[in-house]
């Protein structure tokens, strides 16, 4: 356990050494945020000029999902995006080979061969939109609210990470799949809204398949006081099922697994 | 490229020879790789998403002109004209020039743009094959929210050729850009957020404020979308969708003639990496 937490500062100290190099990217993803923020806000000004409520969410819990929304979206693109796209391309060239003659769990390495530091600005960016929607709604989270809310954080990053581990495991398979990444993070751009804005299969489909209600809109109902023990309760156990399935199929797609390369 | 460059003449007609190939080995791409390009047209969702929001918007009360199926007739609309005027060009040009493969595109003796429109209208028509249910379900559910009206039906089909037309150019545009800067892929992804925004293709333009409005008018995103569709829904009178079809071709115009600037100059400086 020990080595893999130094294994870990140490693929997190190469990350950020070669972030450092690209200082003029830094101003660049700081201006990136700040627009695609203005974007994201874009339909919920308009739909919220029109409407007071929808679905029974107002404007500024509205706003808190997509806080929580940017947050994830830092951290897809951030944390677990970089490193998975890089297996995809090891797997097409070949050289994945040298990744698994390391003496350390293959899906650890590769998990963590790449983050994107820059991607904090994201974070930046949700703590101050989750701030106004609060300051707005004119009250404040409770503790254990916030509690909640970090341990539903948790529950998504582990649902989001494991979901890539099964697309980069489909990359065993079917070679030519880059595309899947986008195709991911247009369906995770559904995500801003408060889940209950849908109806019928894509409500069904947003909740239990892509799990979209338990990385944004369940938070938020927690933050704000809504979620009942129950559904935070069915929220992390499916979290850790979603977890073990990836893992799984990781482990039958490294069986599978023939070097490209011999 | 330097005898093409001696004689245009001959090299046009030279690449009209040369269409009809290229289109036949683009469609068999698409074919051999169905299982990346069905992804393809599957992460084009955005509109569908946006339907299901503005009908839970729409359900007590019509927003502007639109209720419910109003937003329907829209909100597929949008993704018809999107299916049919997607285009990946810009990122393709990027890779190409990153990984030193434009290098090879340029030594053949046609121009590579040429080549890349080519690949791009290939898809259309098993893109064509997987839309043209779309629009039986379309014209079904949403018929009352479309125009009956001839004229305004032939200018939409004509609208959608050229929404594709600026779509390529504006995307070449951004990849011949890779000749001159290394952020390309960044202004790719400035163009994509403004598209979404200013051509309707999140939100009908006229449910914006005014002044977001005056600025969708000198921008060329609404071409690419909002006019189509809005001509189609018969939104717009029809002298107003004539007008409106001239100020595209229009931008079509101006747009290829910065395409031209931007090639030109780049590819003065262009030594193939890796080369």
């Amino acid at each position: 356990m020990r080595r893999y937490l130094t294994l870990l500062g140490i693929q997190l100290r190469a990350s950020t050494a070669i972030g450092m190099q690209y200082r003029f990217d830094f101003l660049l993803e700081g201006l990136m945020t700040g627009f695609w923020m203005l974007v994201t806000l874009t339909p919920l000004f308009v739909v919220f000029g029109a409407r007071h409520q929808i679905a029974g969410w107002s404007y500024p819990e509205a706003l808190v999902v997509v806080g929580w929304f940017t947050l994830l979206k830092g951290l897809l693109e951030g944390a677990i995006n970089p490193s998975l796209l890089a297996v995809i391309d090891h797997v097409r060239k070949g050289t994945l080979d040298f990744v698994l003659i390391k003496p350390a769990d293959a899906q650890f390495l590769v998990s963590t061969a790449k983050f994107d530091p820059w991607r904090a600005f994201d974070g930046l960016a949700a703590l101050g939109i989750v701030t106004y929607a609060f300051a707005k709604l004119g009250r404040w989270p409770a503790p254990p609210a916030v509690l909640e809310a970090l341990a539903l954080l948790a529950a998504a990053a582990l649902v989001l990470y494991s979901i890539w581990i099964l697309v980069v495991s489909a990359a065993f398979f079917a070679v030519r799949i880059d595309n899947l990444s986008y195709l991911f993070s247009s369906v995770f751009d559904a995500a801003r809204w408060p889940i209950s804005v849908f109806s019928g299969a894509l409500r069904f489909a947003f909740t239990f398949v892509f799990p979209l209600a338990l990385m944004t809109s369940f938070p938020a109902m927690a933050l704000l006081g809504r979620l009942g023990g129950g559904t935070l309760l069915g929220a992390l156990t499916g979290a850790v099922i979603f977890a073990g399935v990836a893992r799984a199929a990781w482990l039958r797609a490294m069986a599978h697994y023939t070097s490209a390369s011999s | 490229m330097t005898e093409a460059a001696a004689s245009p003449q001959s090299a046009l007609s030279r690449a009209l020879r040369a269409y009809p190939t290229l289109l036949r080995v683009g469609f068999a791409d698409t074919v051999a790789y169905r299982v990346e390009f069905l992804i393809w047209i599957l992460t084009t969702n955005m509109p569908l998403v946006m339907l299901a929001l503005m009908r839970a918007v729409a359900r007590d009360g019509p927003v502007g002109r639109f209720g419910p199926s109003a937003f329907t007739a829209y909100y597929l609309a949008a993704l018809l004209v999107r299916l049919l005027t997607g285009c990946w060009v810009g990122y393709e040009l990027n890779m190409d020039i990153r990984s030193g493969t434009l290098a090879a595109r340029l030594l053949r003796p046609l121009h590579p743009l040429f080549a890349y429109s080519a690949e791009n209208l290939a898809a259309l028509p098993l893109r064509g094959l997987i839309t043209l249910p779309l629009v039986g379900v379309m014209l079904w559910f949403a018929r009352g929210g479309l125009t009956a009206d001839p004229l305004r039906v032939a200018v939409f089909a004509v609208s959608v050729g050229g929404a594709w037309l600026i779509t390529f150019l504006i995307q070449a545009c951004i990849g011949a850009l890779g000749l001159h800067t290394e952020s390309s892929i960044s202004v790719a992804e400035l163009y994509f957020g403004l598209f979404s925004v200013f051509s309707g293709y999140l939100i009908p333009l006229e449910l914006f404020p005014g002044w977001v409005r005056r600025i969708t008018q000198v921008l060329p995103f609404r071409f690419q979308l909002g006019f189509p569709v809005e001509t189609l829904l018969g939104h717009l009178s029809r002298a107003e969708a004539l007008r409106e079809l001239g100020t595209q071709a229009a931008w079509c115009a101006g747009l290829f003639a910065l395409l031209t600037v931007i090639w030109r100059t780049g590819v003065r400086r262009y030594q193939a990496y890796g080369g």
